[in-house]
């Protein structure tokens, strides 16, 4: 019983500590996006995670950083001696297990598909679309409280670090924002401004308008590809049957593992 | 055609059609299986609930039902179907030329039948091309750059090999050229979905009109960014048109960024069928207004004008199709089914 209780309890910490991993196109946490579909601790030690993604065919890169992301995330709990990453029914998905799995370094094992280039070039893209939504987000949060352009643009770090917004998506992303802005060094002193462009520079107050018209691009562009990835994730394992009241979805597939199944059979 | 509330008569071109075989008797492999999979989940997931087929039928379906969803129960006047091979994965083809061409020989007037090639083939890609505009007089081709090839996994439009190819087509008269923008796999240092080699390819072949398929879709923003700039980029609206139905504000949101980047001169419609029918889409699509707030921020709306240019006028003209002349011959010889 006390061991059932613990392992149940060591679950939900793994569950809380992937919320931390992002789908990175997306950035979203891969447990909202109902990604990941079986935690396992077995002994106390030893973390098994299973995710699936919404079709065979998302990009590989980006399922490798997924899994690499899981990966890391489980590796820092001080309990953890092993971790086992699952990723089902993918096309590159044999590739992504064996990789992460290897205890190879991240980077190595990507190297191996890339003639030695490493992922700068895609990390640094999605961290920018990343960035841009965020502080769309926070900006727009900023007008509604009734601040001016002029006001928000010279707003520092320590500034914007006092800002409490009352609920919201701003609310959500404030703390996101700021960790990427200072986790990219986009700004680090507390008199830094607040609200840099990701190429890093001031933005003046009569281009806010503009500038938020693009990052409004970026933000429709990611909405609109979550929420393709949510329904496709929510009908990927069903089928229609035409019953007398017309065609309905149904929920079962024979020898189909479905999202979230409690006891998944390997396949 | 589309007869709206008032009576006006809306020439429909639908710009993105297909006729695939998904069949498991055509599929060489798990990966035939999961392309056709993966089509029904945008099917299920995205179309009206009285609107759904059954796995089987979706997997493959007749002539027949093409000229009914088309045609007679669907306000199509023209079709554009697009090639699509996927050699890797199926034994004869997902959806091949000589195919739909011997399906649209019921109707050729209201068939638009689109080539397809694999510039990784190098010079039997350029036979290729040759071949279908010596037998079928192609006016367009569908791209497909996420296709598996041997050991490749996907392919950029300005790979040298492709430019040799679309060097051709120009020379050919062949000057649509639609573009989907798969995920490719390999390498995995770049983004799957990237769209910029529509930017070089656009640039450096004036002559020829790029019609980027789902908007470029994933990468919609930078798509907008791209056709912003280049006179000669479509954007094709297969896969945005279903959200109408399931998210209409922000099919809203995409359709005003689209207008005032891309403008509404250079969108085309496409049911993407059989993933979807164009008869609720274009229903639909015709009551549709943007939302207030969001058409505000832009500056933009769906007028009626616009509406017609979209499901119709844009793609004709690309098509030279005289759509007056087109609306008379159509009359004389309206699409009926066989009896049964």
């Amino acid at each position: 019983m006390h061991v059932e209780v613990l392992k149940s309890e060591l679950e939900l910490e793994v569950w809380g500590r992937l919320e931390s991993v992002t789908d990175p196109e997306l950035d979203e946490p891969i447990t909202e996006m109902g990604f990941v579909e079986r935690v396992e601790v077995t002994d106390a030690a030893t973390v098994n995670v299973e995710f699936r993604l919404p079709t065979y065919w998302c990009s590989p890169n980006f399922a490798f950083m997924m899994a690499f992301g899981i990966r890391q995330a489980i590796k820092s709990m001080p309990w953890v001696k092993q971790v086992d990453v699952q990723l089902n029914d993918h096309c590159f998905g044999d590739k992504v297990n064996e990789g992460v799995n290897s205890g190879r370094a991240y980077h190595k094992v990507f190297a191996e598909y890339c003639d030695g280039a490493d992922l700068s070039e895609v990390t640094d893209k999605f961290n920018a679309k990343a960035f841009d939504r965020r502080q769309e987000t926070v900006l727009l949060g900023l007008q509604a409280q009734g601040r001016d352009p002029k006001g928000i643009v010279a707003m520092t770090l320590s500034q914007l670090q006092k800002v409490t917004f009352e609920g919201g998506e701003e609310a959500q992303q404030l703390p996101r924002y700021l960790d990427l802005l200072i986790s990219q060094g986009l700004a680090v002193h507390p008199d830094d401004p607040a609200f840099p462009t990701w190429e890093g520079q001031a933005i003046a107050a009569e281009d806010v308008t503009e500038h938020l018209k693009r990052l409004r691009s970026t933000r429709i562009n990611m909405e609109f590809n979550g929420a393709l990835c949510r329904g496709l994730a929510k009908t990927r394992y069903k089928e229609v049957e035409i019953g007398p009241d017309g065609p309905t979805l149904v929920d079962f597939i024979t020898g189909r593992v479905l999202p979230g199944a409690a006891t998944p059979v390997s396949s | 055609m589309f007869k709206t509330p008032d009576g006006k008569e809306i020439f429909v071109l639908d710009g993105h059609t297909h006729f695939w075989d998904g069949s498991p008797e055509n599929q060489s492999n798990v990966h035939g299986k999961q392309f056709i999979d993966c089509f029904y989940a945008y099917h299920t997931n995205l179309s009206p609930e009285d609107q759904l087929w059954e796995k089987a039928k979706f997997e493959k379906y007749s002539a027949d039902d093409v000229y009914r969803d088309l045609f007679v129960d669907g306000p199509d006047d023209m079709a554009i179907i697009q090639s699509t091979y996927l050699s890797d994965f199926y034994k004869n083809g997902f959806s091949s030329i000589e195919r739909s061409h011997s399906m649209a020989e019921r109707h050729p007037e209201r068939f638009i039948v689109n080539g397809t090639f694999d510039p990784r083939d190098g010079e039997k890609a350029l036979e290729y091309i040759h071949y279908m505009k010596e037998t079928f007089d192609i006016k367009g081709v569908k791209m497909y750059t996420a296709e598996w090839n041997g050991d490749s996994k996907g392919w950029a439009l300005n790979d040298p090999a492709a430019y040799k190819c679309f060097e051709l087509c120009d020379k050919l008269g062949i000057r649509n050229i639609h573009v989907h923008k798969g995920p490719t796999i390999i390498p995995l240092s770049k983004d799957a979905f990237d769209v910029h080699d529509v930017d070089y390819a656009a640039t450096d072949f004036q002559n020829l009109n790029w019609i980027i398929e789902h908007c470029g879709l994933p990468r919609l923003d930078d798509f907008c960014w791209i056709a912003t700039q280049e006179t000669n980029v479509y954007g094709g609206l297969a896969v945005a048109m279903p959200f109408i139905h399931s998210r209409p504000r922000y099919f809203g949101e995409v359709m005003a960024e689209l207008l005032w980047w891309v403008g509404e001169d250079k969108l085309l419609f496409g049911s993407d069928y059989a993933i979807w029918t164009p008869q609720w889409l274009v229903e639909k699509f015709w009551d549709y207004q943007i939302p207030d707030d969001i058409a505000q921020e832009r500056g933009v709306q769906l007028t009626d004008e616009i509406k017609e240019k979209i499901l119709g006028l844009n793609a004709a003209k690309i098509y030279d199709i005289d759509v007056e002349a087109k609306k008379a011959q159509l009359a004389g010889s309206p699409v009926q089914m066989a009896a049964e």
